[in-house]
C-alpha cells in the first residue's frame, strides 16, 4: 500500500486524537486503580488501621497475630448434609489445621488483656476443595459495615479528639451494645471453653439446589468455667497457649459444629445483629482437636484462614464482610509472608 | 500491493482482538479488586482467575498459530529501530500473555490456597513457600502494571500507523476488509 501524503494540519488532528485515546485510556485504568479517589475504602487502609500506635509486628499477621497452630479432624455426622452438598457434610472423617488466637494486632500482648478470642480452621474434603472460616468468641460482630469497622479504628486511634470514641457509638449505637456484652460477659481460662461463631451469614445450597441462609458456631463439650479478669491477670502472659497444649496432650479437645438456619427475614446482612435463640439448630458433626504446636513452625502461620475459600455447596450472603475481610486477609497475608525474615523463628520468641 | 499476505489471517486476527478485549478486562479487574472491600471484591476475583486461565489457554493456541503461519511483513518504509521496536514489542506481549496468568496461578499455588475455576480444582504448581509467594506476587504485579503500558503503547503506535503513516501496518491485523 502506497504512503499517501497527508498534510500537516492532518497530521497534528491525528496526534491530537492519538493523545486523547492514550490519555482517556491511562485515566480510566488510574481511576479503577483508585489512584484517582483517596476516599475509597481499600483493604490496605484497613490493614493500615489496624496497626498499633508503634506500627504493626513485621512477620505477624495484621490483626488476631497472637496464636497457636493444631492439627486435628472434622468428624461429619452427616446432619448437614441436607442444607449444603459441601463434601465434608457427608458422613466421614476430614482433617482440619487450625489456629486458636486473640483479637489484638500485637503478638506479645498478655492473654488476659484480650478480650475477644478465635478460632480459625481449614477444612480439606478428598477431592481437595476446602472450607476455611476464621469465628470469633462474641455472639455478634462490634459494627454492622466494614466502612462502620474502619470507621471504629480510625476512631479508637484518634487521640486529639477525646470525644472520638463517644460519637463514633453515637452514630453506631450496635457498638455500643458490642460494648455492654464485652463489659459484662464471663471470662474462661481456656480456648477449649469458648464456643466460636462465625458471626457472617453464609449461603447453602443442597444437593436438590435449594438455597438456605445459615450461621454456624463451634461450641465447646467441655463445660466453660467463669472467671474473674483478676484472676486471669494473675496468670502468666500466655497462660491459654500453655493451657491448650496441656489439655490436648492429656485428651483430645471437641467441638460441636451447630448450623443455625434463619428463618425468613432475619438480618443475614449485619453480623452485629444476633438472629433469635429458637432458630432451627443441626448438629452437622465434632471438631476434634489432636495437636497442639507452637505458630512459629506450625502448619497453621502461613495460611490465609480467608472466610471465602468455600466448597460447592457454600457461598456468601448479602453479608458484606466475608469479601472485605478476604480483601484485607489477603493484603496481611501478602506483607507477613514478604516480612518472612523478621518473624521470630525460634522458640523463646514472640509466639508462646 | 497484495492485500492477502499482508495481513495476518482471519484466525490471527480474530484472536488478536478476542484477547485484546480479555486482556484489557483482566487488568482493569486486577487493579480494580485489590483496591476495594466492597463485595464487588469476590465478583471481580471470580472472573480475574477464570478469565486469566482463558487468556493463558488462548495465548497458547495464538503462539501456535503464529509459528505456523508468521506476521505480514513490515513495509519496508518502517526505519530500523521502528521495526525492531515492533518486533520486540511482539515477543513481549508472547512472554507476558503466557506469563502472567502462570505467575498468578504459581503465586496462588505457593500461598496454599486452592486454585478453582470453572469448578475445577486445577493442581498446585508451586510449593507452598513464603518467599515464592512474594517472589511472584510483586512481579505479578509489577509485569501486569508494564503489560498495561506495553498495551498504551501498542495502541498509540497502531493509530499511528493507521493515521499518520498509513503504511498498512495497522490494516494488517484491522478487523474488517481493508476494501
Amino acid at each position: 500500500m502506497a504512503d499517501r501524503p497527508t498534510s500537516n494540519a492532518s497530521t497534528f488532528r491525528s496526534l491530537v486524537l492519538i493523545a486523547i485515546v492514550v490519555i482517556a485510556l491511562v485515566a480510566a485504568f488510574a481511576f479503577t486503580a483508585g489512584w484517582l479517589s483517596p476516599g475509597r475504602l481499600t483493604p490496605a487502609k484497613i490493614v493500615n488501621g489496624l496497626a498499633p500506635p508503634g506500627g504493626a509486628a513485621l512477620g505477624f499477621r495484621r490483626n488476631h497475630a497472637k496464636g497457636i497452630c493444631f492439627t486435628g479432624s472434622f468428624e461429619s455426622n452427616g446432619g448437614a448434609a441436607a442444607l449444603s452438598k459441601a463434601p465434608m457434610f457427608a458422613p466421614g472423617s476430614y482433617p482440619v489445621t487450625g489456629r486458636f488466637n486473640l483479637a489484638t494486632a500485637d503478638p506479645k500482648a498478655p492473654d488476659a488483656t484480650v478480650r475477644v478470642r478465635g478460632l480459625s480452621l481449614r477444612i480439606v474434603a478428598p477431592n481437595g476443595s476446602e472450607w476455611r472460616t476464621a469465628m470469633i468468641d462474641a455472639p455478634f460482630f462490634p459494627v454492622a459495615t466494614p466502612q462502620a469497622f474502619y470507621g471504629l479504628l480510625q476512631a479508637s486511634a484518634n487521640e486529639s479528639d477525646p470525644d472520638a470514641m463517644k460519637n463514633f457509638i453515637a452514630a453506631h449505637p450496635e457498638f455500643g451494645t458490642f460494648v455492654g456484652w464485652a463489659g459484662s460477659a464471663p471470662w474462661t481460662a481456656s480456648y477449649a471453653q469458648d464456643r466460636y461463631n462465625s458471626l457472617n451469614s453464609f449461603i447453602f445450597t443442597n444437593a436438590a439446589g435449594e438455597d438456605q441462609a445459615v450461621r454456624w458456631s463451634f461450641v465447646p463439650t467441655a463445660q466453660p468455667e467463669a472467671v474473674s479478669p483478676d484472676q486471669l491477670k494473675a496468670k502468666g502472659a500466655d497462660f491459654l497457649a500453655a493451657d491448650i497444649t496441656q489439655r490436648v496432650q492429656s485428651a483430645p479437645q471437641r467441638w460441636t459444629l451447630v448450623v443455625t438456619v434463619a428463618n425468613p427475614g432475619d438480618p443475614t446482612a449485619d453480623p452485629s445483629k444476633a438472629w433469635p435463640e429458637d432458630r432451627r439448630k443441626v448438629d452437622a458433626g465434632t471438631l476434634v482437636v489432636n495437636a497442639i504446636e507452637p505458630e512459629a513452625n506450625g502448619p497453621c502461620r502461613d495460611l490465609n484462614f480467608d472466610p471465602t475459600v468455600l466448597p460447592s455447596g457454600m457461598h456468601v450472603s448479602d453479608d458484606p464482610f466475608p469479601a472485605a475481610r478476604s480483601a484485607a486477609y489477603s493484603v496481611s497475608f501478602n506483607r507477613r509472608t514478604a516480612e518472612d525474615k523478621d518473624y521470630p523463628r525460634h522458640p523463646g520468641g514472640a509466639t508462646p | 500491493m497484495s492485500p492477502i499476505h499482508d495481513r495476518f489471517t482471519p484466525l490471527q486476527r480474530a484472536l488478536h482482538w478476542l484477547m485484546a478485549i480479555c486482556i484489557l478486562a483482566m487488568l482493569f479487574i486486577g487493579v480494580g479488586m485489590v483496591s476495594t472491600v466492597r463485595p464487588d471484591y469476590l465478583s471481580l476475583v471470580s472472573i480475574h482467575k477464570p478469565l486469566g486461565i482463558v487468556i493463558l489457554v488462548l495465548a497458547l493456541i495464538r503462539l501456535v498459530v503464529r509459528l505456523t503461519r508468521g506476521a505480514p511483513p513490515l513495509p519496508a518504509s518502517m526505519p530500523e529501530p521502528m521495526k525492531l521496536a515492533a518486533r520486540l514489542s511482539h515477543l513481549a506481549f508472547y512472554l507476558l500473555m503466557i506469563g502472567l496468568p502462570l505467575i498468578g496461578w504459581g503465586m496462588l499455588s505457593a500461598a496454599d490456597y486452592p486454585v478453582v475455576v470453572f469448578g475445577m480444582h486445577l493442581p498446585s504448581i508451586l510449593p507452598h513457600s513464603n518467599g515464592l509467594h512474594t517472589l511472584l506476587w510483586n512481579a505479578h504485579r509489577t509485569l501486569a502494571l508494564c503489560f498495561f503500558a506495553l498495551i498504551v503503547l501498542h495502541l498509540a503506535a497502531a493509530l499511528l500507523h493507521a493515521l499518520v503513516r498509513r503504511d498498512g501496518v495497522f490494516e494488517a491485523m484491522a478487523p474488517w476488509s481493508k476494501r
